[in-house]
C-alpha cells in the first residue's frame, strides 16, 4: 500500500480488502505518548466519532417506548419489529427505483466517461486541458439554477416521475468526476503495450476493451464506487423530479420528517435500511475508494 | 495556405493527419455532447427565464422584463443572508473537516490493533445518507429533551439548548463536519501512505522531533492531497441541499437557509420562476468568479489554462 514498485496491477483485487487486522505490529521507538496508550487514545477518538451512527443502529433495534426516553435507554431488549413495520409500508419500489437510478446510471458514466478519459489521456487532443476544466466547471453551476428547465422539459417530455429522468440527470452529475479520474488511471497505463497493440492492427475498443480495462479494472472499479455512493445519495432531483411513482430511497425518509420525535425507531430502522448497501459497498471496497479519491495519485 | 505547401503528398499527409485527430477526438465526443446539452442547454434556458416575469400561480402572466429580476435580486436581504450562509456553511465545514480528517489519518498511519476495523468505522458516516445523516442529528443527537447530545451536555450545564432552533447554524455544520470528515480523512491519509518511509526515517535519524517532521516534511508532501480534498469538498458542500431540508428547512426563518434552499423554495414554493432563474444566474457568475480565484490560487501549480468557465 506504500509507495512499493510498480505492482502488476492485475494483483490488486486479490489483495485482500476491508478489515484488514494484521499482526498487533511492533511499536517503534518514539518519545513522548506511549504506542499502547496511542492505540487506546485511536480507538477511543474512534468510537466517539462514530457514535452517532452506532446510536442509530441501537435506536432502530428498540421499541418506540425505548427510543425516546430522558435520559437515553441504554440497555434493552431488541426487537426487529421496526423493520418489519419499514417493510411493511411500501419500502420496496423506493429501493428498486434507487438501485435502477444508481446501477443504470453508473454503467452510462462508464460507457460514455471511458471512451472520454481515453482520449483526454493518450495523446492530448488538442486542447486538452480546456476540456478537462470544462467538465470539473459543470460540477461547480449550483444544480438549482437549471432545475427550473429540467423540470419543464422533463413535464413537456412526459418523463417527470420517471426513473429514467433521474437516470440521466445522475449521469451528468458524476460524468465530470469520472472523466478526470478514469483519466489519471489511463496515464498510468504503460504507453509501450497500447502502441504494441496498436501495431497488430487492434482497433480502439479493442485496445480499450482488451488490453486497458483488465490494466484499470481497479481504477474502473473506484469510479464506479463513486458514482455509486453520490447517485444512491442524492436527493434534489429526487425530491424535485419525482412524486409517487420513481421516488428513490432518500425521498422515502422525507415521510419521517412530518412524524419527529414520535417514530424515532422506526426511523432509525429505516435510515440503517436505506444506507446499508452502500455501507456495505464502501466498506468492502475501502482500498478502491481510497484510489478513486485521491484521482488515481496512490497505488 | 501557400502555393509551395499545397503539393499533392503534403495535402495527403495533411488529410491523414485531420483523420487521425478526429480519430483521437472522436471518443471524446459522446460524453462532451451529451453533458452540454444536459448541463449547459438548460443553463441557457435559465438566462431565458431570468429576463422574464412569470409567476406559475399567474397563467398567462409570462412578460419579457429585461433586468428588473436582478435588480430585485441584489435588494434582496434574504438573498443577500442566504449566499452569506452558503459561504460561512462551506468554508467552516472545509476547514473544521479537514482539519479532524488530518488528525485522525495521522492516528490511523501506524500499525495497531484493529487498525482496519477502527478505519472501517471511520469512513462509515461519509457512506451514509445524507438525509438520514440529517434526521439522525436533528432527532437522536439533538433533540433537546431526548437527544443524546443533551445528555452528555448536562453536566456542564448545556444539557437543555435546542441547538437547531437556537443555533441552526452550528447543528448544520456539525452534521456536514460529520459526514466530510471520512472523506478528508481518506485523501489524507492516501497521501501519508504515498509518502517514502526512507524520507521519514533519514528525518528521524536527523534527530528532528515529531512536530518539526509533520510541518517541514509531511505537510508539504500532503500539499496537493489537501488541495483536491478542499477543492472536492467546496464542489460538494456548496450545494448542500438534503442537510438543510431535512434539518432545519432553512429556518427559523431564513436563519439558515443557503442558496440552493432559498432558490429551492422561491422556485416550488413561490412559483416565481423569473425571480429564481435570476437568483440562479447570479449564483452562477458569483460561483465562476470564486472558482476561477480559487482556482488560480490553489492550482497555481497546476496544468489549469485560465479559460473562461463556460
Amino acid at each position: 500500500m506504500t509507495t512499493a514498485a510498480p505492482a502488476p496491477p492485475t494483483a490488486t483485487p486479490a489483495r485482500k480488502s476491508g478489515a484488514s487486522a494484521p499482526t498487533p505490529a511492533r511499536p517503534r521507538r518514539r518519545g513522548g505518548l506511549g504506542p499502547a496508550a496511542l492505540t487506546i487514545l485511536t480507538w477511543a477518538i474512534a468510537l466517539l466519532f462514530v457514535s452517532p451512527a452506532l446510536w442509530l443502529v441501537l435506536t432502530a433495534f428498540k421499541q418506540e417506548s425505548d427510543a425516546a426516553t430522558d435520559p437515553p435507554t441504554f440497555f434493552f431488549e431488541p426487537t426487529l419489529d421496526q423493520f418489519r413495520t419499514v417493510f411493511a409500508s411500501d419500502f420496496l419500489p423506493y429501493l428498486g427505483n434507487s438501485l435502477v437510478a444508481t446501477l443504470v446510471s453508473t454503467l452510462l458514466v462508464l460507457l460514455l466517461g471511458v471512451p472520454a478519459a481515453y482520449a483526454l489521456s493518450i495523446r492530448p487532443v488538442k486542447r486538452t486541458q480546456d476540456v478537462l476544466f470544462f467538465f470539473i466547471s459543470t460540477k461547480m453551476l449550483p444544480v438549482v439554477a437549471v432545475v427550473v428547465p429540467l423540470y419543464v422539459a422533463a413535464a413537456r417530455l412526459s418523463m417527470l416521475d420517471t426513473v429514467w429522468t433521474l437516470v440521466i440527470l445522475y449521469t451528468a452529475m458524476n460524468l465530470p468526476i469520472a472523466v478526470w479520474m478514469l483519466r489519471s488511471f489511463f496515464l498510468e497505463v504503460p504507453k509501450g503495450i497500447i502502441e504494441a497493440a496498436q501495431l497488430e492492427g487492434a482497433g480502439l475498443p479493442r485496445v480499450l476493451w482488451s488490453v486497458m480495462l483488465p490494466i484499470m479494472a481497479p481504477g474502473v472499479a473506484a469510479t464506479a464506487l463513486i458514482c455509486m455512493i453520490f447517485s444512491w445519495n442524492e436527493f434534489f432531483f429526487a425530491v424535485n423530479l419525482t412524486a409517487s411513482q420513481a421516488a428513490t430511497v432518500p425521498v422515502f425518509m422525507v415521510g419521517f420528517i412530518t412524524s419527529e420525535g414520535l417514530f424515532w425507531a422506526q426511523l432509525a430502522a429505516a435510515a440503517t435500511l436505506a444506507s446499508l448497501p452502500i455501507v456495505v459497498i464502501g466498506w468492502v471496497a475501502q482500498r478502491q475508494l481510497v484510489r478513486g479519491l485521491s484521482m488515481g495519485a496512490v497505488k | 495556405m501557400s502555393a509551395a505547401t499545397d503539393t499533392e503528398p503534403a495535402r495527403r499527409t495533411r488529410a491523414t493527419q485531420r483523420a487521425q485527430g478526429w480519430a483521437l477526438r472522436a471518443p471524446l465526443l459522446p460524453a462532451l455532447i451529451f453533458t452540454i446539452l444536459v448541463t449547459q442547454l438548460p443553463f441557457l434556458v435559465t438566462i431565458f427565464y431570468s429576463l422574464q416575469s412569470w409567476n406559475l400561480l399567474r397563467p398567462d402572466s409570462q412578460t419579457f422584463v429585461g433586468l428588473a429580476n436582478y435588480l430585485a435580486v441584489f435588494t434582496d436581504a434574504q438573498f443577500l443572508g442566504a449566499a452569506l450562509n452558503t459561504i460561512v456553511f462551506t468554508s467552516a465545514c472545509v476547514l473544521v473537516a479537514m482539519a479532524l480528517g488530518i488528525g485522525l489519518a495521522l492516528l490511523l498511519d501506524r500499525k495497531f490493533l484493529g487498525r482496519g476495523v477502527a478505519r472501517t468505522l471511520l469512513i462509515t458516516p461519509f457512506l451514509i445518507i445524507p438525509v438520514a445523516t440529517a434526521l439522525l442529528w436533528k432527532t437522536t443527537m439533538f433533540d433537546p429533551v431526548f437527544g443524546l447530545i443533551g445528555f452528555v451536555l448536562t453536566p456542564f450545564g448545556l444539557g437543555d439548548v435546542d441547538w437547531v432552533s437556537q443555533y441552526p447554524i452550528v447543528a448544520v455544520v456539525t452534521a456536514l463536519v460529520w459526514q466530510w470528515t471520512p472523506f478528508m480523512m481518506l485523501l489524507v491519509l492516501a497521501g501519508l501512505q504515498s509518502q517514502g518511509r526512507d524520507v521519514i526515517e533519514a528525518g528521524q535519524v536527523d534527530g528532528a522531533g515529531r512536530w518539526q517532521m509533520f510541518v517541514g516534511i509531511t505537510l508539504p508532501h500532503l500539499r496537493r492531497y489537501i488541495e483536491l480534498g478542499v477543492l472536492l469538498g467546496s464542489i460538494y458542500v456548496v450545494n448542500t441541499f438534503d442537510t438543510i431540508y431535512m434539518m432545519t428547512q432553512g429556518g427559523p426563518g431564513t436563519a439558515s437557509a443557503n442558496l440552493p434552499f432559498y432558490i429551492y423554495q422561491r422556485t416550488f414554493l413561490g412559483f416565481d420562476i423569473g425571480q429564481s432563474a435570476a437568483m440562479g444566474v447570479v449564483v452562477v457568475v458569483g460561483t465562476i468568479i470564486v472558482a476561477t480565484l480559487a482556482l488560480r490560487l490553489i492550482f497555481r501549480s497546476f496544468m489549469f489554462a485560465q479559460e473562461g468557465i463556460s
